[in-house]
């Protein structure tokens, strides 16, 4: 067994070529032409009076990732057409530093609602300190629409039934058929990336852990990957085994919790309790090893914040859950009623999927064979046995059935782990290099997680930006919810497993 | 279908027999609030209000009844543990201490005694102690706080046998269990739904959030917590509050158990 591992095997300090603007569609061409992938774009102010953009992308059989910068002398072309999925983002960059995409397809605004009463773009540096955006009132009620008045649309939300997220989604109907589905979201925009700048690296552990609950470790890990790229900071092998172990625990409680739920849109009700109490033995497990029931406050830059002590339990425990799972899944499998619900439900085209960014378990339901975990390892996942699930008819039923079968991989990489864990220390030092830059990546539940982070000349954070995977699959989402029917739609969306505090950060 | 019948039955009950009996709570291993003990300061030393990111630890503006030299608001506490983990002398130390639900946001402060009269009495809910309905709003939380709620209708807390459930309109409940800090986009939503609620309306601020803003208080869209923008007659800090801390907090605000935190410190 290896125990070194070079920072540029966790991260990478990020290498960027720079690009005219006039030069970005054809080299977004070339690396889609060659099977690649573009993963988003962002903006930030090098200087006060200097913005640039960053574009990263993935290159086919190359574990670094493709980075680029470029300044812009006006607008930026857009690459919506090469790329669909980037639309979304420079949507964003536009509403949140107000830089100009020519020739976008959608020139709308994305993360701030129509209705905000902004001062000036919220990451221009001469946005007025202390000033807070406003909407104003706006009502949305119901109309009707279509030529013989037939068309109805629903806005449902933000406040939805249940104890659930806020989002709205509108619905234009006829009857049971859905025609047109259009989600509004970012309702929970917090600004989360402007509240790192000027943070000291070590002081925004704790936000990055609260940017999305639910994904508290791959937060904090991706983030600390990013700051110890930027720093050539080696984690030792105890924190990187240890880490794997809690990024694991996150993905178990997660995919329980979804089976659990899933059940509840299918009204499998017995089934629904028994997902959701073997779900909540998960998070029991979380706070026993950690003292949160959302492995938080233990993650920080180099390592651990303190050592876990998993050993002569962890491993019994888990193997009594995967055992009462082994039972509640095969009955899941086993019960026409749930599968009737779920086969061909909501699917999704693998060229839709690859197009709109959709990943995570969404991405591997539809055929991409693709996991940060085995592709680009971090951690101490390049020491591990991963094994990525797939398949490849796209409907909720695969969806559901790459989540299961994670959750049976992932109790094998923790019992792994366990048998592996080396002794020794658990943290190193991070020192920051005043004015450099780093990449981090972890596969969260809910696919791939990116954090993006620059430093200003004292060593503090400038820029940090974080593409969340819930981001990616609400992009997706839409193109297998149009032409459906209302039936299905509360299955559907349960079967992406999306969150929104992710995706509105 | 039957086969879940089976499954359900063989099972047997799953269901905690706390708070209505003697019982495991299912917190094992859990770290609450930090405790805060001012005899074992030191003087000049301010280690632990330097490393709270949310500045609920404080040097002491003025001198007060109690003697100490912080003032630590767990309102404003998201249980980081830093405090803990930088804290020279043992002046914070963990805790399992979790069951902060308070009917005045001055019970949450450290040393110091309430003095303002609480929104309402439990008097005032004595129709509803045995059924009450709650209409939750997320205000822009990170989902943490959901996903505890979430958990309270799982078998293990089910929340169901005490008479509390969760309605989907507002006008149907008695309680509006708000979490996160109040985004700019949700304030509108949130003001609404408070205003479809009969009368009598009480509400809960649910997680730090809630309570004061938490981490992201003081961006360009994050807001400030329910301070102003509605009247809350049950705060209940954590980050995010486990789901016993929430069952605690919803009995004590029914009058159906004690409120446990006084002064910023847990009493029998």
């Amino acid at each position: 067994m290896t125990v070194t591992q070079s920072a540029s095997e966790t991260g990478f300090r990020q290498r960027a070529d720079k690009l005219h603007p006039a030069a970005l569609k054809d080299a977004a061409r070339e690396l889609v032409g060659r099977g690649g992938r573009m993963q988003m774009v962002y903006a930030w102010y090098p200087e006060p009076s200097r913005i640039e953009l960053r574009y990263v992308g993935t290159v086919p059989g190359q574990v670094p990732f493709a980075v680029w910068r470029c300044e812009p002398d006006g607008p930026v072309p857009s690459l919506a057409a090469v790329a669909p999925l980037l639309s979304w983002y420079e949507r964003e960059v536009t509403d949140l530093f107000g830089l100009e995409f020519s020739e976008h397809p959608q020139p709308q605004r994305l993360v701030l609602h129509d209705s905000a009463i902004v001062p000036r773009p919220p990451f221009d540096p001469d946005y007025p300190t202390g000033v807070e955006i406003r909407a104003q009132n706006q009502q949305s009620i119901p109309e009707i629409a279509g030529v013989n008045g037939d068309v109805q649309l629903l806005p449902f939300g933000p406040i939805r039934a249940d104890v659930l997220e806020s989002a709205e989604f509108l619905f234009f109907y006829i009857g049971e058929a859905i025609l047109h589905y259009q989600p509004r979201l970012f309702y929970k925009h917090r600004g989360m990336e402007k509240r790192f700048e000027g943070l000291t690296p070590e002081r925004a552990v704790v936000l990055a852990e609260r940017v999305s609950g639910v994904g508290s470790v791959a937060h904090a890990l991706a983030y600390c990957q990013a700051i110890e790229a930027a720093a050539d900071c080696v984690v030792p092998p105890r924190a990187r085994f240890l880490r794997v172990l809690l990024a694991e625990m996150e993905r178990l409680y997660n995919h329980l919790y979804y089976l659990g739920h899933l059940c509840h849109t299918t009204t499998l009700k017995v089934g629904e309790a028994q997902g959701k109490l073997l779900a909540e033995r998960a998070k029991q497990l979380n706070a026993r090893l950690t003292g949160s029931r959302f492995l938080r406050s233990i993650l920080t830059l180099g390592g651990l914040r303190r050592d876990l002590s998993p050993k002569g339990w962890l491993g019994g425990e888990l193997e009594s859950l995967r055992e009462s799972y082994a039972v509640y899944a095969r009955h899941l499998e086993t019960t026409d009623s749930h599968l009737d619900r779920l086969i061909t439900t909501g699917k999704l085209d693998p060229k839709v999927a690859f197009d709109q960014g959709a990943t995570g378990p969404v991405d591997r339901a539809s055929g991409l064979d693709r996991d940060l975990r085995r592709d680009h390892p971090y951690a101490a996942y390049g020491e591990l046995p991963v094994n990525v699930a797939v398949r490849t008819e796209g409907d909720a039923h695969a969806r559901a059935q790459v989540r299961m079968d994670e959750i049976d991989a992932s109790i094998a990489l923790m019992q792994r782990a366990l048998l592996l864990l080396p002794d020794g220390p658990i943290k190193s030092e991070c020192k920051i290099v005043p004015g450099s830059d780093g990449l981090g990546w972890s596969e969260s539940p809910r696919g791939t997680l990116f954090y993006a982070v620059h430093f200003d000349q004292t060593g503090r954070l400038a820029r940090v930006k974080i593409k969340s995977p819930s981001f990616s699959n609400w992009r997706a989402f839409p193109f297998t919810v149009h032409e459906t029917n209302m039936m299905d739609y509360a299955i559907n969306e349960a079967s992406f497993g999306l969150t929104i505090a992710g995706c509105d950060r | 279908m039957p086969q879940w019948t089976l499954i359900g039955l063989l099972k047997g009950k799953q269901t905690a027999p706390w708070p209505l009996a003697e019982g495991s709570d299912g917190q094992s291993g859990l770290l609450g609030m930090p405790r805060y003990h001012p005899e074992h300061c030191t003087a000049d030393c301010k280690v632990c209000a330097d490393v709270c990111p949310t500045a609920a630890i404080t040097l002491r503006s003025q001198k007060g009844s109690v003697d100490s030299r912080l003032d630590v608001d767990y309102g404003r506490c998201i249980v980081c543990q830093l405090c803990t983990e930088t804290c020279p002398t043992e002046a914070m130390t963990t805790s399992s201490d979790w069951a902060f639900g308070a009917r005045w946001r001055d019970d949450l402060k450290w040393g110091v005694e309430s003095t303002a009269s609480p929104q309402s009495e439990p008097s005032a809910r004595a129709g509803f102690r045995r059924s009450l309905h709650i209409r939750h709003v997320d205000a822009g939380s990170c989902n943490g706080c959901e996903s505890e709620l979430q958990a309270l209708n799982n078998p293990f807390y089910n929340l169901h046998r005490l008479g509390i459930f969760f309605t989907a309109s507002p006008r149907f409940a008695d309680l509006l269990l708000v979490t996160g800090p109040v985004t700019y986009a949700m304030h509108g939503p949130l003001r609404a739904a408070y205003e479809a609620m009969a009368e009598p309306r009480w509400v809960m601020a649910m997680g730090t959030c809630a309570v004061s803003g938490g981490i992201a208080e003081g961006g360009y869209a994050c807001g400030h917590g329910l301070e102003g923008v509605l009247p809350v007659d049950v705060y209940l800090p954590g980050c995010p509050p486990n789901p016993a801390a929430v069952m605690h907090a919803l009995l004590m605000f029914l009058g159906r158990v004690q409120q446990r935190v006084k002064g910023g410190q847990l009493v029998e």
